[in-house]
């Protein structure tokens, strides 16, 4: 099979050809609009195929790259490429964009052509931060995907949905600002050491800057990511976020906007700041945010009254462990961080879209309204039963592996940090359990629950791939490890690489400009 | 040509030349024509060919710098055309003849059809034309007022409504004042350099150094008056209640026009004959900024009318210009021109959607009158959700840009902290740009709503500042390059 020339190219941007013709369907056409924004995303998924069957795991560094000039003046170049980690992103992307649009067929009975525009906007946003092996360009796609989350949750959410959209939007623009000037330093830096503009994060590499700079820098970048991942204490816009936004909105925030930040961690900290990132301190710091992260997130689960909220908060805790594993610093916690992160995008993915299930049939997601729904939908409680054990990492289904190996990674960077972590394994079992018990076993004890329909089958298409995934990644995990084994392996030794003896006088930010 | 009048003056002076003319055959043109519709059509035909030879004779001095390099001065150094006041000039260029195919229909609308509207914009940018690529202080001067003065009368234009007429006296009372502080601050700088020449002046100044007693008062006087010009705080007061009075589109004049032109005037005092006290300055102008973007901000939150949160938000956008300044390096009056650019079509489109909401005895200007602009005119609703993007600076619209700049050059002079503090406000910035976003697109309108006053012109006019914000967005490079090239001397 021959490859394209411009296979990455292809998949950023067939969202966006799908957007462009979309706006050329009248918005009364509802039902075309819905066929064409499912096949693009359908179509978005299919270009990418080939990009994970033919990606080498073999080769070290990016692949696919293409590379043209964009800003020649400020030294920003159309650069992009995919290693082991945006590979899995991407595809993480691609899937999920492509169930998230799916699902929405009956649930959004208003303004879809705006709606689905938004979604596809959002896909090529979203590829395009995987992808980008040129900072700036990074950024761009970075604040791209902002706007159209503030849209889904602002237009089609819950009762608090302009409160939810306005807080998320603060919140994650905030951190990107901040964020740039984190860029912006480094950039200076390069124009300073090199004398040539540059946003190459290849280039960026070669710097060797003093502790305090990496430090301050890295310090900018934390906000940026912290905040989208979101690590405690920046996590208060997630569960307003996510509880208001439409059920495709939370799909998509929750599997793959998130690692937006987790990945913006492994991507440019730790190869970066090589030793800000394995400074004592800052690790010590980042592990113990993870850790408080992993227990708030799974105890505060523990009393939730509203479903979707109680889901939200899970993904505090479990986003806590992808953060604990990168901090890690060493094989197994990246990776298996890494894994982590396609799991949750799968199995939280799954526990939103089962929300929205109830949702479409009941309209109130409070956790005392239910019980006994297995006895009405038993399909559905088996879905949701899978859904739930992926999440709580039950052994053969992917949840499993991926906290395994984090931990695995956690026990040899520091015993303590693991002890923690597994005290956030037990709650995350307990909560998920209870909630599974409180909502599906015993009597049907509310009148408006008898007569329930089951999955119809556009819900069982949108689950069979998800469970199929997880089962997959639960019983044979090797081909990711694998595909991860040189990308980390390259990170993990340039952090511990030791830090250069006698850097090289570094102009100071004041003596350069004066 | 004799030796006062050069080939070489009319060469350099020949725009400022063709606006006055054609500014002055749009006044003379009211006595052609009784009111009425012909009269208005041929105003505005008069505008947009005075504005294409103006642009042709820019056009040329362009060609001439690009092939030969350096600048060209005339009348013995009192005016100079450089790259700086090139970029300048197209600017105001753009912006007379966006607001020109604007004002059309909504005079229309409001019954009014007076040319001397249409000359007075052109008499303005030919006062804008001398604060760019004047080098004298009397010539500067005489700029500056021939563009206050039109102001004034273009803020009261709409002679019927009340609030105009406030407007317009509180903007001649306040502007009057930052003039005699400016008249005031010039000639104490005459009386420092025994020049006008802005030249001589930074000889003098040089000699004298910054905390001579003369210096700093020039410097005070002479920065409080263009502070005001530029409405940033605290000499700020004029700025909302002459925006919300004036007519829409005169405000988009003013908000553009006159803050480019003023600002290429500090530039190039503050750069110029002020540079060697800058340290004089520089605390002055840090105040400023960080008043400007702190009050602009806060201010802008709380407002219900959309024409008084827009002049709070120039007030901040006023607070990060500043910001380049004060890093005062090559990057930072980059930022500078590229801001102003960017800033000119951002606002312009934001005021042209406003404009086109507005009717005989409705202003349009409260926000609740953007509800529903998705449903109306989604068109409209998606240029003004570009331009507000913008105007809070997200990628890829070409807003951004301006902030990159501003931020790259702090961080390049180590001014972090400012740095810091401008990224926070870009963030409470957001807030009160996505309340108009959530009005167009979230919000429904309530009850009849009359459609919106388009016509062709004002759609091309829109079309050029979608067109020019989304394209400098994306692809900068060209216009980057302008503003590099107007920095190298």
């Amino acid at each position: 099979m021959t490859m394209p020339q411009h296979l990455l190219s292809i998949i950023l941007f067939t969202p966006l050809a799908g957007l462009a013709i979309l706006l050329f369907i009248p918005s009364s056409q509802r039902t075309l609009i819905r066929w064409w924004a499912n096949i693009a995303a359908g179509v978005g998924f299919l270009v990418s195929l080939p990009l994970i069957l033919n990606f080498n795991k073999a080769l070290d560094g990016p692949q696919f790259v293409e590379r043209m000039d964009w800003i020649p003046s400020l030294g920003v170049q159309y650069l992009i490429g995919v290693d082991g980690i945006s590979v899995l992103m991407v595809m993480l992307t691609t899937v999920m964009g492509f169930i998230a649009i799916f699902s929405s067929w009956d649930a959004i009975k208003e303004r879809e052509k705006e709606y689905y525009a938004m979604f596809l906007l959002q896909q090529t946003g979203m590829i395009g931060v995987f992808i980008s092996l040129d900072f700036m360009l990074f950024y761009v796609f970075w604040e791209l995907v902002l706007v159209p989350m503030y849209f889904i949750i602002g237009v089609w959410g819950g009762p608090r949905k302009l409160y939810a959209a306005m807080k998320f939007f603060l919140y994650t623009l905030a951190g990107g600002v901040l964020m740039l000037l984190g860029i912006l330093t480094l950039y200076f830096q390069h124009l300073s050491q090199f004398g040539r503009p540059t946003f190459e994060i290849a280039e960026l590499m070669k710097l060797n800057m003093p502790l305090g700079v990496q430090q301050w820098v890295f310090w900018a970048f934390f906000i940026g990511f912290a905040i989208k991942v979101p690590m405690f204490p920046f996590h208060t816009w997630l569960p307003d976020a996510h509880t208001e936004a439409p059920t495709a909105g939370s799909v998509i925030l929750a599997a793959v906007l998130l690692k937006m930040g987790t990945y913006g961690f492994i991507r440019f900290s730790l190869p970066l700041l090589p030793q800000a990132s394995s400074d004592r301190t800052i690790v010590t710091i980042l592990a113990v945010l993870s850790i408080i992260g992993i227990l708030y997130g799974a105890l505060v689960s523990l009393v939730q009254q509203d479903w979707k909220k109680l889901v939200a908060y899970s993904s505090v805790s479990h986003l806590g462990f992808c953060t604990l594993g990168i901090f890690a610093l060493n094989k197994a916690g990246i990776s298996g961080s890494i894994l982590q992160q396609i799991n949750h995008g799968i199995s939280t993915g799954m526990l939103f879209l089962i929300v929205g299930v109830i949702y479409e049939r009941r309209h109130t997601r409070e956790i005392k309204e239910y019980g006994g729904l297995a006895h009405v939908m038993p399909n559905y409680a088996v879905v949701f039963a899978i859904a739930m054990l992926s999440s709580a990492g039950l052994p053969l289904l992917n949840g499993f592996v991926g906290e395994f190996t984090i931990l695995q990674g956690a026990f040899d960077a520091n015993r303590v940090w693991a002890a923690f972590a597994v005290l956030g394994i037990i709650f995350g079992a307990a909560y998920l359990l209870w909630l599974y018990q409180r909502t599906m076993l015993g009597e049907v004890t509310n009148e408006k629950n008898k007569g329930l329909p089951d999955l119809k089958w556009r819900e069982w298409a949108m689950f069979i791939p998800l469970m199929l995934w997880a089962v997959a990644i639960g019983v044979y995990p090797k081909p990711y490890f694998d595909i991860l084994e040189k990308p980390v392996a390259r990170i993990v030794e340039r952090v511990h690489a030791p830090a250069v003896a006698a850097a090289p006088a570094v102009k100071s930010l004041e003596a350069v400009s004066r | 040509m004799s030796a006062y009048y050069t080939g070489n003056d009319h060469y350099v002076l020949l725009p400022a030349l063709l606006l006055a003319l054609f500014g002055c055959a749009a006044l003379l043109f009211d006595f052609c024509d009784p009111p009425g519709a012909r009269r208005r059509r041929w105003a505005l035909f008069i505008v947009v060919l005075g504005e294409l030879f103006t642009g042709a004779a820019l056009f040329r001095q362009q060609t001439f710098l690009m092939a030969n390099g350096g600048a060209l001065t005339a009348f013995h150094g009192a005016l100079v055309i450089d790259h700086f006041a090139l970029f300048f000039h197209w600017i105001f260029l753009a912006t007379t003849l966006i607001v020109a195919l604007m004002s059309y229909r909504f005079f229309e609308l409001k019954d009014e059809s007076h040319g001397e509207y249409y000359g007075l914009i052109m008499l303005a940018q030919c006062g804008m034309y001398f604060l760019a690529s004047g080098t004298e202080l009397v010539s500067i001067f005489i700029g500056l007022e021939t563009m206050a003065i039109t102001f004034y009368v273009l803020v009261g234009f709409l002679r019927t409504e009340l609030r105009s007429n406030e407007a317009a006296l509180k903007y001649l009372l306040l502007g009057a004042m930052s003039s005699g502080f400016l008249a005031y601050g010039f000639s104490l700088l005459y009386g420092l350099a025994g020049s006008t020449r802005l030249a001589d002046i930074a000889t003098a100044v040089a000699a004298r150094g910054a905390w001579d007693p003369f210096v700093l008062l020039a410097v005070a006087t002479t920065g409080v008056g263009l502070l005001f010009k530029i409405s940033a705080a605290p000499f700020h007061m004029w700025a909302p209640d002459a925006y919300e009075g004036a007519p829409t589109v005169v405000t988009a004049f003013l908000a553009v026009g006159s803050k480019a032109a003023s600002f290429a005037l500090l530039t190039r005092i503050l750069m110029g004959p002020l540079g060697p006290a800058r340290e004089a300055w520089m605390p002055l102008l840090i105040a400023a900024s960080l008043l400007s973007m702190t009050f602009g901000n806060l201010a802008a939150v709380t407002q219900t009318n959309t024409k008084r949160l827009l002049a709070y938000s120039g007030i901040n956008h006023a607070g990060y210009m500043l910001l380049g300044l004060v890093a005062g390096n090559a990057t930072g009056i980059q930022g500078v021109l590229v801001y102003l650019l960017v800033y000119a079509f951002m606002n312009l489109g934001v005021f042209l959607v406003l404009a086109s909401l507005s009717r005989q005895g409705l202003a349009g200007d409260d926000i609740n009158d953007l509800h529903g602009l998705m449903k109306r005119a989604p068109g409209h609703a998606l240029f003004m959700l570009l331009f507000l993007v913008s105007l809070a600076g997200i990628p890829p619209a070409a807003g951004f840009w301006g902030k990159y700049y501003i931020f790259l050059a702090l961080i390049e002079t180590g001014h972090t902290t400012l740095a810091l503090v401008g990224a926070l406000y870009v963030a409470v910035s957001v807030f009160y740009y996505f309340r108009l976003i959530k009005a167009v697109f979230i919000e429904s309108s309530e009850g009849d709503v009359p459609a919106l006053a388009t016509s062709f012109g004002t759609r091309v006019a829109l079309g050029l500042s979608g067109a020019a914000t989304l394209v400098i967005g994306i692809y900068p490079e060209p216009f980057l390059r302008l503003a590099q090239l107007s920095i190298s001397r």
